[in-house]
C-alpha cells in the first residue's frame, strides 16, 4: 500500500473525533474468575465516519459496544463523546442516548412480545417527548424497509419473520434521528436483498445527515460495503486497524489474515482451531500466540521473533486513523 | 460435491405442502405448495428472502407450528406420514430421528440452568442414558462443537452469542438423529466460528450419514455445505438444482439477485456500494398476481403479471419458475 493512498484515506475519513474509547477496560467476575472482556482498547469514531469492528465470537465486541453506549461502566479508562468524558448521571445518560443509539444483535430479545410494532418504535420518541410521534414512527419504519409503514403498525413481533423483526429494531433506533448508531450485527438476520438496502440506507444517512456509525459485524463483506475504517478485535484488544482498503486487501496481522482466508472465495483456508479464546485466561506474550499460524509454521522463528511472540506482550494500539497491527512478526516483516 | 442417484428412496418427501397462519386481520399463506425430496444422507439448502416461509417450512416438518397454522399437503419422513402421526410417536421422532436447530434459539436457553444439564436433558428424558453416561456424552458433544468441557458448568449468560449457538448444535446432536434441520445455524456468528461450524456440519453429514436441511439467506454458505439448493420466494420454491450450478449460474432472476448480494472483499465495484434488490418484499396477505416476483423483476414481460408460473425444467435435475426458462425449454 502506497503512502499517497494512506494519506488520501486519512483525509477522507478523519473528521472530528466524535466518540472515543480511551484505554478502556471492562471486567466481569464470573464464578470467582475475572474475565477481561475488554482489555485495553483505544478507538475513535469521527464525525460522519463508519467504523467496522470485527472479530471472533466472545472477543468482547458487544461489551465494547455496550460500554460506548454507557450501558456498561468501564473498570478503567473512559468513553468520551464530543470531547468530554461520559457523565453517568441518569439525566446526562438519557440525553446521551438520544445522540448515540443502539441497534441490537438479537431482535427477538430486544422486542417486547406484547408491544405492537408501532409501540416498539414509538418508545424512544415518547421517552424523549418528540412532537409528531406518528410521523417519526412511519418515517423510521419505511427507512428501515418496512413499507408501507401503516401495514406494520398494529402487528406483534410474533406475527413477523425474523428479518422483519430486526427491521423494527433498526427503525426504533432511527426514530430519534441520532448522531451515532452503534449497530451490533445489524443485518446478520436479514435477507440478502434487504441487507443491501439497509447498508445503502446507512450510507445515505451518513451522506444526508452526517451520521456516524460503529458497526459490529462478523461479515467482512459488510465492512467492505460500507465502512471507512475497520478494527479487528481479538480477546479484548484491537490487534489491527486502519482504512478498509488497506486492511482488507493487505492484512498484516495473522489473525486478520486467517479471518480473510475463510471467506468463500479464498483459495487457502486457515480455519483456526485450538481452545476458543477465553477472557479469564488471556495467554502471556502475544495473546494470539497459541493459535497463530505464522508462529506454528515456523515463519516467526525464521524472522527471529518467536521468543517475543511467546513472552513479550504487545503495546495497546493508539487510536490513529492509519493502518497498524499489533504483531511482532508484522513489525519486522513489514 | 457429489450428486446422489435419484432412484434412492427419499428420507423426506414433501408433496404440495402448504401452511396458512390465521391472524386477526386475515390469513397469511406462508408456504404455498412446496414439493421436494431429500435423499438419505443428502444435504439440501433452502435459501430465500426474509418472510419467504423458510422457518415455517422447517417447523411444519416436525409439526412445531402454532395452533393457528393450517397445514395442507403431505410430509413423509422415512415413509411415515408426519401430519397424521400420533403425538407420542411425533415426540419420539423429534429427538431420535429428526431434530431442529431453531433460528435464534440460542436465546431460548434456560437462564438459570447450567449448560451441561440442558444438553443432558434430551438424553435423560428419552431414556437413552443414565446420569453418569449422560455426563460423558455431554463432554463429548461439547468437544464436538468446539467448547471446552468446563463450559458444562457455565450458565447461558456467561457465554457469547456464538458459544450459545454451538450449545444448540450440541443439543440437536445429542440423540444422534438421522436428519438435522438447521435454521440459520451460522447467522450472527463471526466468520471463523462460521467456518468451524460449517466444517463441523459438513463432517457430520459426510461421516455419520446424517441428512441435512440447512436454511440460510446466504447462498455462498449453502453452496459450500449442501448438494442441492432450493430458493424460495413468497412461500414457493422458485428454483431448485445442484448447489454449485444454482449459485454460479442461477436461472431465476430472484436467485441471481440473491447470489449477487454478497460482495467479494477486494472487488472495487462493491466498495461503498452495497447491492440490494429494489422494491418491497411481498406481503403474503396481498400477493401480486401472476409471477409473485414480477413487481421487482428486472426482466419481467407483460405476461408475467397474469401468467401462472410453475417449476419448469431448467437443465439436468434443475427447475426454475420463470417464463424465460420455459421459453428456452420449449425452443430446445
Ligand atoms: N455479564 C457477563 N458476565 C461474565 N462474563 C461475561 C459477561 N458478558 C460477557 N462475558 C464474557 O465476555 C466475553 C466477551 O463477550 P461479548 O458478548 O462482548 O463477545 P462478542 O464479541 O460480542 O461475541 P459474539 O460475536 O458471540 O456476540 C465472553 O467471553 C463472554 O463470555
Ligand atoms: N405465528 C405467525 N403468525 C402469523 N404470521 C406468521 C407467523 N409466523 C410467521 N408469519 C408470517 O409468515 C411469513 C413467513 O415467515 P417465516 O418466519 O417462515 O419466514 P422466513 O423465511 O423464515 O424469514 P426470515 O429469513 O426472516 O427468518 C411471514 O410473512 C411472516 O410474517
Ligand atoms: S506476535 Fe507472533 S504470535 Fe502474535 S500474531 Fe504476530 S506472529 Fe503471531
Ligand atoms: S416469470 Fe416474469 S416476473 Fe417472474 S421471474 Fe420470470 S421474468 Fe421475472
Ligand atoms: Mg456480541
Ligand atoms: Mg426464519
Amino acid at each position: 500500500m502506497t503512502e499517497t493512498q494512506a494519506t488520501k484515506e486519512k483525509v477522507s475519513t478523519a473528521g472530528q473525533n466524535l466518540l472515543e474509547a480511551r484505554d478502556l477496560h471492562v471486567e466481569f467476575v464470573a464464578r470467582g474468575r475475572r474475565a477481561r472482556a475488554v482489555d485495553g482498547v483505544n478507538l475513535s469514531i469521527g464525525e460522519g465516519e463508519i467504523v467496522a469492528l470485527v472479530g471472533e465470537s466472545g472477543c468482547g465486541k458487544t461489551t465494547l459496544a455496550r460500554t460506548l453506549l454507557g450501558l456498561e461502566r468501564p473498570t478503567s479508562g473512559e468513553v468520551r463523546y464530543g470531547g468530554t468524558a461520559l457523565d453517568y448521571g441518569s439525566k446526562a445518560l438519557k440525553a446521551y442516548r438520544r445522540q448515540v443509539q443502539l441497534v441490537l444483535q438479537d431482535p427477538t430479545g430486544s422486542l417486547n412480545p406484547r408491544h405492537t410494532v408501532y409501540e416498539a418504535v414509538a418508545e424512544g420518541p415518547r421517552i424523549h417527548g418528540l412532537a409528531d410521534e406518528e410521523t417519526a414512527v412511519a418515517t423510521a419504519l419505511s427507512r428501515a424497509g418496512l413499507r408501507p409503514p401503516e401495514r406494520f403498525f398494529l402487528r406483534y413481533p410474533h406475527e413477523l419473520s425474523g428479518g422483519q423483526r430486526q427491521r423494527v429494531v433498526i427503525a426504533g433506533a432511527l426514530a430519534l434521528n441520532p448522531h451515532v448508531l452503534v449497530a451490533d450485527e445489524p443485518v446478520a438476520s436479514l435477507d440478502a436483498s434487504v441487507r443491501g438496502e439497509i447498508l445503502a440506507l446507512m450510507l445515505k444517512l451518513r451522506a444526508d445527515l452526517g451520521l456516524s456509525a460503529l458497526v459490529v459485524t462478523h461479515d467482512l463483506g459488510l465492512a467492505w460495503n460500507i465502512a471507512d475504517r475497520v478494527a479487528v478485535m481479538y480477546l479484548g484488544r484491537i490487534v489491527e486497524s486502519g482504512p478498509v482498503e488497506q486492511v482488507l486487501t493487505a492484512p498484516r496481522h495473522p489473525y486478520t489474515q486467517a479471518l480473510m482466508s475463510v471467506l468463500p472465495e479464498s483459495p487457502e483456508r486457515v480455519v483456526l482451531t485450538g481452545e476458543p479464546p477465553d477472557p479469564t485466561r488471556i495467554p502471556g506474550g502475544c495473546r494470539f500466540h497459541a493459535r497463530c499460524q505464522v508462529l506454528a509454521s515456523g515463519k516467526a522463528a525464521e524472522a527471529g521473533v518467536d521468543g517475543k511472540c511467546r513472552s513479550e506482550p504487545l503495546d495497546v494500539l493508539p487510536a490513529v486513523p492509519g493502518a497498524q497491527a499489533a504483531c511482532h512478526y508484522a513489525d519486522v516483516a513489514g | 460435491m457429489s450428486e446422489r442417484s435419484e432412484s434412492r428412496a427419499g428420507l423426506l418427501e414433501l408433496d404440495d405442502l402448504s401452511v396458512t397462519y390465521r391472524i386477526a386481520s386475515g390469513e397469511v399463506p406462508a408456504v404455498r405448495g412446496v414439493s421436494l425430496t431429500l435423499d438419505s444422507g443428502a444435504a439440501l439448502g433452502v435459501a430465500g428472502e426474509s418472510g419467504s416461509g423458510k422457518s415455517t417450512l422447517a417447523m411444519a416438518l416436525l409439526r412445531l407450528l402454532p395452533r393457528d397454522a393450517r397445514v395442507g399437503g403431505r410430509i413423509l419422513l422415512d415413509g411415515e406420514d408426519v401430519l397424521t402421526m400420533k403425538w407420542g410417536r411425533m415426540r419420539a421422532v423429534r429427538w431420535a430421528e429428526a431434530s431442529i436447530v431453531f433460528q435464534g434459539a440460542q436465546h431460548g436457553l434456560n437462564p438459570v440452568r447450567k449448560i451441561g444439564d440442558q444438553v443432558a436433558e434430551p438424553l435423560l428424558v428419552h431414556g437413552q442414558a443414565r446420569p453418569e453416561a449422560a455426563r460423558k456424552r455431554v463432554a463429548e458433544l461439547l468437544d464436538q462443537v468446539g467448547l471446552p468441557t468446563w463450559r458444562a458448568r457455565s450458565y447461558p449468560h456467561e457465554l457469547s452469542g456464538g458459544q450459545r449457538q454451538r450449545v444448540m448444535i450440541a443439543m440437536a446432536l445429542a440423540c444422534s438423529p438421522r436428519l438435522i434441520i438447521a435454521d440459520e445455524p451460522t447467522t450472527a456468528l463471526d466468520v471463523m466460528v462460521q467456518a468451524q461450524v460449517l466444517t463441523l456440519i459438513k463432517d457430520l453429514v459426510a461421516e455419520n450419514g446424517i441428512s441435512l436441511i440447512m436454511i440460510s439467506h446466504d447462498l455462498s454458505v449453502l453452496a459450500d455445505v449442501c448438494d442441492r439448493l432450493a430458493v424460495m420466494y413468497a412461500g414457493r420454491i422458485v428454483e431448485q438444482g445442484p448447489s454449485g450450478e444454482v449459485f454460479h449460474d442461477a436461472k431465476h432472476p430472484y436467485s441471481k439477485a440473491l447470489a449477487a448480494a454478497f460482495p467479494t472483499v477486494g472487488d472495487p465495484a462493491a466498495r461503498l456500494a452495497p447491492k440490494g434488490l429494489g422494491g418491497d418484499p411481498p406481503d403474503p396477505m396481498q400477493l401480486p398476481t401472476g409471477c409473485s416476483f414480477h413487481p421487482r423483476c428486472p426482466v419481467a414481460l407483460d405476461e408475467c403479471a397474469t401468467l401462472d408460473v410453475e417449476l419448469w425444467p431448467a437443465g439436468e435435475r434443475r427447475t426454475a419458475a420463470c417464463v424465460h426458462v420455459r421459453a428456452k425449454e420449449e425452443a430446445s
